[in-house]
């Protein structure tokens, strides 16, 4: 099948190409990426006219609920939604049920991912057995069915020994850690960030202390056993600091950031808006003021959804006892791009924390556009006034805080492994 | 923030929180509450402004207390009262909350009155009832508990009058307490001269200071020259979770004693929401002592309450739901 | 037809009136009770012309804030002084008094209060004015004055240093409900 993208504005922070470009692809690669291609017929062409063309984007974390949670959502109904939102590589974390402790695991979803045939999903391995923080999972194991990564989960490891040796081991077999730091006993029961406002809703409040304690315990093992680790999810701006720190040592230590807690505080609780209930939690506005400078300064190279599709039950009910989580897949483009319209972060950035950076931290030979690779690509429209409305995502999850929000920017094309799988007003398929 | 209390001609249809609410309106509950209770005092103790209206007690915790007087009131105003205990033990705490609201929809009541073991959950239902209805919070969580701070408001007027002038300390468990969260703001919009806190750290919300108060850890500097001293109940599992040592500690730091209170201006009146824990935050001698208004502030309870639940319901009119 | 409007006039209705009131009433030892606020007022003049002994008790006093038909509709009335009836009505002979009788609810509900608090013998109504727009089967037994008014028109009692009595033109307004 032959696809020609014309007469877009073709951005690939790998190699630092920005300009205006044809992409021509066969049998779902990219053969050239020039003005003309002699001897090509194009099965299909895009007018990408007035249009930016980048690699399709790499989402750093994204729950699926499949296996476990199929009743809230699935590979099927979320790989859809994700090249809805111009990604064509997303990772999942390990907390599914069963979780992916085993080879099995990891063969079932890369099955039913590869079975919708629109997205690439990679899975994250589980550090310990049951995410229990006690015994080790084969990791060698989980690697070689596919996993790219180990992590424990939102259950930090508790006794430092056994971190210590976990890590150990993942470095062993080369494998990257990915940590969503977290002291479980000052996050206790916490729904919100601990200052003005959760004293002033009545909630129990979750201290800055909750992460940086355990990313400041975390860097030093990081430090003694050298493995190669990833920070998830960074809320708070002192986190940065511990970071920065530890990768001018020239510790192997990335972080990324989620789209919402770049632009959104404490303040978008308001009246208990449950939509804004997230872990962790929206910080203060100068966390999010430091988090978009960490971007900007490189400290944090990527930036992620943390999707987390939920039914509407999950948020309806006083805050505490809601679910924590935003349907993030259709929104990471958009909010991104609204920090370039806002003049946050410069648009080579913007796209090089979405494709070229999280592709460097997984390893994984995507988020770029060159002769030869697999054409996975996003075409966005920069300049086109729409209104956010969840109710309408093509997820299963609608539990977005971003109602009403007005963005300049919409996914119109996606395309992978050389085949149309997005076109914006035509869904490719029915979720049943 | 509670925007969504007032009707558009800015009457009162939920009462959630003292948030978002101007002074005028605090005072005429007050005033309203003041002609609701002579009616306690006639032979009559009834009158018939409610009659035909349905009133919910929706209790998600135990409490014979309030729930009583929230009963008293609703049948002094002849409305039709009924009383739901409802579990929260369940593990499905909120599934439980919205599926009782649906079947009590079906009930067509003009009023809840909630209380909850979650903050914001009075807020919850009232974005969930139909237009007409009133919520009225009866406690939630640690959020709220604004009929008790405007009877607490009520009681501190009808002994000092002038607000402007007056030193209040709350004493104890701010951090988990929705009354003492009412009361600051009662105090502070209606122009309180100076509000005090007395607690250990452990027991104060993050950023205290942002609720308008002065903070003291030292309880006699905390009570020099107060004009009205009020004391929170100490929850025992408070001794769990590391908050504090033991109740005898409390006793000793921040117990009202006869001696403690001498540090109080001499006129000063001691209050208490209920229910006492006696020599933990307070000696019986103080307690049943000449300065204590504890009891009149149960009896007041009835009367805000009335004035409360009339002025919610009275602004009925303005939902064109109304059944005639 | 005139209007009386200066408190001469109105000191004509009342001795009129407590004539009346003295022959239906003598030797049944009467109560007396005024509506808020009119009534009250109406009500003392009447009691200082009949004089001390007439009435078995001090003047009480009503005030049907909370008896009103139209709580849904208009909601809480600003002012409530409370109602004081200081004596017990059970099998006694009360004289009500009001200002106005208009539409006939404001007696409606001060006849709800009165049963309220016992079963009197019987209520004999005195009003100073009565006029056309009656929506409930109320009248009064004693009158000052009839008057034909149009929809339009309101009279209202007032009590600056003595009872006058003023007629206006304008939209039905929430006091209008005598």
């Amino acid at each position: 099948m032959n696809l020609h993208i014309k007469n877009g504005r073709v951005i690939d922070p790998a190699s630092q190409l920005d300009a205006q470009l044809d992409i021509f692809i066969r049998d779902g690669k990219i053969v050239a990426m020039s003005s003309h291609l002699d001897g090509f017929t194009a099965d299909q062409t895009i007018d990408a006219t007035g249009l930016i063309v980048c690699p399709g984007l790499v989402d750093l974390n994204a729950r699926l609920r499949e296996p476990g949670q199929e009743h809230t959502a699935t590979i099927e109904s979320e790989t859809l939604a994700a090249v809805a939102g111009g990604i064509t590589s997303l990772c999942v974390p390990p907390d599914t049920d069963p979780v992916i402790d085993t080879p099995a695991v990891v063969e079932l979803i890369e099955d039913r991912a590869k079975k919708s045939g629109r997205a690439m999903v990679y899975t994250i391995g589980a550090l310990t057995q049951k995410l229990q923080g006690e015994l080790l999972t084969e990791m060698a194991a989980l690697k070689m069915a596919g996993c790219i990564g180990v992590s424990n989960g939102l259950s930090p490891i508790k006794n430092s020994l056994i971190l210590r040796r976990a890590m150990e081991y993942a470095a062993t077999l080369d494998l990257t850690l990915f940590i969503n730091a977290a002291d479980p006993w000052l996050q206790s029961n916490g729904c919100v960030h601990e200052g003005a406002i959760s004293t002033r809703l009545g909630l129990t409040g979750i201290s800055e202390t909750t992460e940086t304690i355990a990313v400041a315990r975390d860097l030093l093992l990081i430090e003694l056993t050298g493995v190669r680790a990833h920070f998830h999810n960074i809320s708070c701006g002192k986190t940065i600091l511990l970071i920065k720190d530890a990768q001018n040592k020239g510790l192997a230590v990335t972080a990324d950031v989620s789209a919402h807690h770049l632009h959104l505080s404490e303040h978008d609780i308001g009246n208990y808006d449950t939509l804004s209930h997230v872990m962790p939690p929206l910080r203060s506005i100068r966390d999010r003021e430091q988090l978009q400078q960490g971007l900007r300064d490189g400290i944090i190279s990527a930036i992620c959804s943390h999707h987390q599709p939920l039914d509407n039950d999950a948020k309806l009910g006083p805050f505490a006892e809601t679910t924590p989580g935003i349907s993030g897949l259709e929104t990471l483009l958009t909010l991104t791009m609204k920090l370039v319209d806002d003049e946050e972060i410069t648009l080579h950035q913007a796209i090089a924390s979405l494709t070229s950076h999280p592709a460097d931290i997984l390893g994984i030979d995507a988020g770029q556009l060159k002769i030869g690779a697999q054409a996975d690509i996003c075409i966005f429209n920069p300049n086109i006034y729409n209104e956010c409305q969840p109710n309408k995502f093509v997820s299963a999850g609608k539990n977005s805080p971003f109602s009403g929000w007005l963005f300049n920017n919409k996914v119109s094309h996606t395309v992978f492994n050389g085949k149309l799988v997005f076109e914006q007003d035509k869904i490719r398929s029915i979720i049943v | 923030m509670s925007h969504n209390q007032l009707t558009e001609s800015g009457r009162l249809h939920h009462f959630l929180s003292i948030e978002g609410l101007k002074r005028p309106l605090l005072t005429e509950m007050m005033d309203r509450a003041e002609q609701f209770s002579s009616i306690s005092h006639q032979q009559v103790k009834k009158v018939p402004l409610l009659r035909g209206k349905t009133i919910v007690n929706l209790f998600f915790e135990n409490s014979t207390r309030t729930r009583t007087t929230f009963e008293l009131a609703a049948k002094r105003l002849s409305a039709d009262v009924i009383s739901l205990n409802i579990n929260t033990s369940s593990a499905s705490k909120g599934e439980s909350l919205r599926d009782t609201l649906h079947n009590l929809e079906a009930m067509h009541s003009d009023m809840f009155v909630v209380r909850h073991n979650q903050s914001g959950a009075a807020e919850f239902i009232a974005q969930h009832v139909a237009p007409h209805v009133s919520v009225i919070n009866a406690g939630d969580g640690c959020h709220a508990h604004p009929t008790q701070a405007m009877l607490d408001m009520f009681t501190i007027r009808r002994h000092k009058q002038h607000f402007p002038d007056l030193r209040v300390a709350i004493i104890g468990d701010i951090l988990h307490s929705r009354v003492a969260r009412s009361q600051i703001q009662a105090l502070a919009t209606l122009g309180v001269g100076e509000i005090r806190v007395i607690a250990p750290k452990t027991l104060l919300p993050t950023d205290c200071k942002t609720l308008g108060v002065h903070v003291y850890h030292d309880m006699e500097a905390g009570l020099k020259d107060v004009d009205v001293v009020i004391t929170l109940r100490l929850q025992l599992e408070r001794m769990q979770g590391a908050l504090l040592p033991s109740a005898r500690e409390y006793f000793q730091c921040y117990g009202l004693t006869e001696r403690k209170l001498s540090l109080a201006k001499p006129d000063a009146i001691v209050m208490h929401p209920g229910p006492i824990n006696r020599g933990v935050e307070i000696a019986s001698a103080v307690a049943d002592g000449p300065q204590s208004v504890i009891l009149e502030q149960v009896t007041h309870g009835i009367a805000v309450r009335m004035a409360i639940m009339s002025m919610t319901l009275g602004s009925q009119a303005e939902f064109h739901e109304v059944t005639p | 037809m005139t209007i009386p409007a200066t408190n001469s006039d109105i000191q004509t209705l009342l001795t009129a009136m407590a004539d009346e009131i003295r022959y239906s009433l003598d030797g049944k030892k009467p109560l007396l009770i005024g509506i808020h606020s009119g009534g009250v007022w109406v009500a003392q003049q009447l009691a200082a012309i009949l004089g001390a002994d007439f009435f078995d008790s001090p003047l009480g006093t009503l005030n049907i804030a909370y008896y009103r038909d139209d709580f849904t509709r208009i909601g809480m009335h600003p002012q409530v002084t409370p109602s004081d009836l200081p004596f017990a009505v059970d099998d006694r002979h009360l004289l009500l008094v009001d200002d106005v009788l208009y539409s006939g609810r404001t007696i409606r509900a001060a006849l709800n209060e009165i049963f309220d608090y016992g079963r009197p013998a019987s209520v004999t109504l005195a009003v100073l004015i009565e006029r056309n727009g009656r929506e409930l089967p109320i009248q009064a037994d004693i009158i000052g004055q009839s008057l034909t008014m149009t929809e339009d028109e309101h009279i209202k009692l007032s009590n600056n240093n003595g009872l006058t009595l003023t007629l206006s033109t304008a939209k039905a307004g929430e006091n209008d409900v005598a």
